[in-house]
């Protein structure tokens, strides 16, 4: 099964589009709800980053009956160290976006914590890709 | 224990008044309505008794299933177990204790308000929350149609249900208590709940989280509205009624039922009172995907206006919360001047209701799982896909589903075929795979065989 999302540079209004297409889904596949609520979680920090930093991306998900593969592909200035944005707390967003109860450097550890695979590539200057896997059990 | 596979319903469809008009289902918010053979009919695993349809109705064809009043003379002592919303159905020239005594003057040996036990209820509730911190936002189980919505759309939220048993329960309990000390037999006391909705039915008929209700009967509101105002009217102005005691209700109690009624004196940092089913379906949405956090306690009804807007309510939704207000404010204005209220009897044997008011945790319905083996679920998933582009998305509901995806749903799960959808039909007729006498058979299957007339004739 394969969904496709768009994200829009700066549309804050509808982030959680993609994520909760994809919880309705996992409703309808039987997925237990701690599971759902995960994927929901990492999906959502991912679609938010790609409205805050970058100028729109895209989701692209994939689920079979063992799992949900999801990877958020922007455009964007990318990250210069990844090892960096990983860590909690760290935040490049803008003070704008601050304000709107956003960018508090919680995104990617967040992410981390809900997925059973991360992976984080990035280019400055293009854009980055998260990848994430989480396992039906 | 609630058995998934004979879920009670209190709404009924009579087919002989049914014409098939649609509004129902366009108006369900679960998408239980189908309209087959020019009726409209429940998939009763969707349904959670909300009544919606039954207040869309051109011409009440849906109808609540209620006990036969005839049943309140078979017990010698029998008990009106009366919400408080009753009595706001009256104009406030009409005293309370007037109403208790047409009561008694139908047949009830008994009266009990079921907003007695609100004090209880708070109690058993702010017990729970702080054993069970883990399991916020704590989502309040006193509207029975919203257990029902989590039950089968937010199975991830089932934990959140405070198992606890509604005022309803506990003042029945108490009323049984009361009377069986003093001497009375179970067998000559009959519990009749008088509810002002079909979700309270479904709760007592078949109680989420045990085995069995002790209410022996249920009386739809608006029926014993008439009743009584029938009888006050016969009795006439000079009437000289029994001085009665009535239950002097604290403010608290008379305003639990309304909108943030259990909000206002729950001790959450955080909490929120929603009313109106569509608004709680939005929350619980946001609530699902972790969009709002640090919640404590949510107050959740499905009714516009909580109770005063309930489906047997007989007047405005408005004017009826008005009143209950007034009566709200009296009875503040009788504490601030030290007078107790007299809903405090219940006190005596708080810790036996408290005791026996947690009940079994909420299980899971889900409506939403396409097949329990997941790689024919994503199969079905595919095709409802599939279907989907194939099918105009305007939701016009010639079909008989509620919406195009309702629809290629239904396809999916072999309870109708593409053939049923009008602009399928066109482009197969022009594709020469369809007759116009075979669209008109699939139009007559859904809409029935009347409503297609013979313009010539």
């Amino acid at each position: 099964m394969h969904l496709e999302y768009t994200v829009v540079e700066g549309d804050f209004v509808n982030a959680g589009t993609a994520s909760s297409s994809v919880k309705k889904a996992l409703k309808q596949l039987n997925v237990s709800p701690q599971v759902v609520k995960r994927v929901v979680v990492a999906l959502y920090e991912a679609e938010v980053n790609a409205i805050a930093h970058a100028y729109g991306g895209k989701v692209l998900v994939d689920i079979d009956s063992d799992k949900i593969k999801m990877v958020v592909a922007d455009k964007g200035p990318g990250i210069p160290d990844i090892a960096l944005a990983m860590q909690e707390g760290y935040s490049t967003a803008r003070p704008e976006v601050r304000d709107m109860g956003f960018g508090a450097g919680m995104g990617l550890p967040n992410m981390q914590k809900n997925v059973d695979k991360l992976n984080v590539s990035s280019e400055v200057g293009v854009g980055t890709t998260v990848e994430m896997v989480v396992n039906f059990v | 224990m609630e058995n998934p596979m004979t879920f009670y319903h209190a709404i009924e469809i009579d087919d002989s008044q049914c014409i098939g008009c649609s509004r129902c289902l366009r108006i369900c918010p679960t998408e239980a309505i189908r309209i087959r053979n020019g009726k409209a009919y429940i998939q009763e695993n969707r349904c959670i008794d909300c009544g919606k349809c039954h207040e869309i109705c051109s011409v009440k064809a849906i109808y609540v299933k209620q006990d036969d009043f005839e049943n309140v003379f078979k017990y010698e002592h029998s008990v009106a177990l009366l919400p408080s919303v009753f009595l706001s159905q009256f104009q406030q020239d009409v005293r309370v204790s007037r109403i208790y005594a047409a009561l008694k003057d139908i047949g009830f040996r008994h009266v009990f308000e079921v907003e007695s036990a609100a004090a209880i209820y708070a109690e058993a509730k702010h017990r729970y929350a702080k054993d069970n911190l883990d399991k916020e936002p704590l989502i309040s189980s006193f509207c029975p149609a919203i257990v029902r919505l989590i039950q089968i759309k937010y199975p991830a939220l089932v934990d959140n249900v405070m198992p606890i048993r509604v005022p309803l329960d506990i003042s029945a309990m108490y009323a049984l208590k009361n009377l069986m000390d003093q001497g009375i037999p179970r067998e000559s006391i009959g519990l009749f709940y008088i509810t002002p909705c079909a979700a309270k039915i479904a709760a007592v008929k078949a109680p989420v989280g045990e085995e069995k209700s002790i209410i022996d009967g249920v009386i739809n509101m608006d029926s014993l509205y008439n009743r009584v105002l029938k009888k006050i009217k016969e009795q006439g102005k000079n009437y000289i009624f029994p001085s009665l005691r009535t239950p002097r209700l604290s403010a608290d109690a008379i305003l639990s039922t309304l909108t943030n009624g259990e909000r206002r004196i729950c001790l959450a940092k955080r909490s929120y009172a929603i009313d109106g089913i569509e608004n709680v379906m939005d929350f619980l949405d946001r609530l699902e995907n972790d969009e709002v956090e640090g919640v404590e306690f949510l107050e959740l009804r499905a009714c516009d206006q909580s109770c005063a807007g309930a489906l047997f309510s007989c007047d405005n939704r408005f004017l009826c919360g008005e009143r209950m207000y007034a009566r709200a404010r009296k009875a503040a204005e009788r504490e601030r001047n030290g007078e107790m209220p007299r809903d405090k009897e219940m006190d005596s044997c708080k810790e036996y209701l408290i005791g026996n008011s947690i009940v079994d945790p909420v299980k899971p319905r889900s409506m939403m799982i396409l097949d329990s083996d997941r790689s024919k679920a994503l199969e079905k998933m595919e095709k409802i896909v599939q279907l989907k582009e194939l099918l105009p998305k305007i939701d016009c509901g010639v079909c008989g589903a509620p919406t195009c995806e309702a629809f290629a749903t239904d396809v999916v799960c072999g309870k109708t075929c593409l053939e049923e959808c009008l602009f399928y039909q066109r482009h197969q007729e022009s594709l020469g795979k369809m007759t116009i006498a075979d669209s008109l058979e699939k139009m007559k299957s859904i809409w029935g065989e009347d409503r297609i007339k013979d313009q010539e004739k």
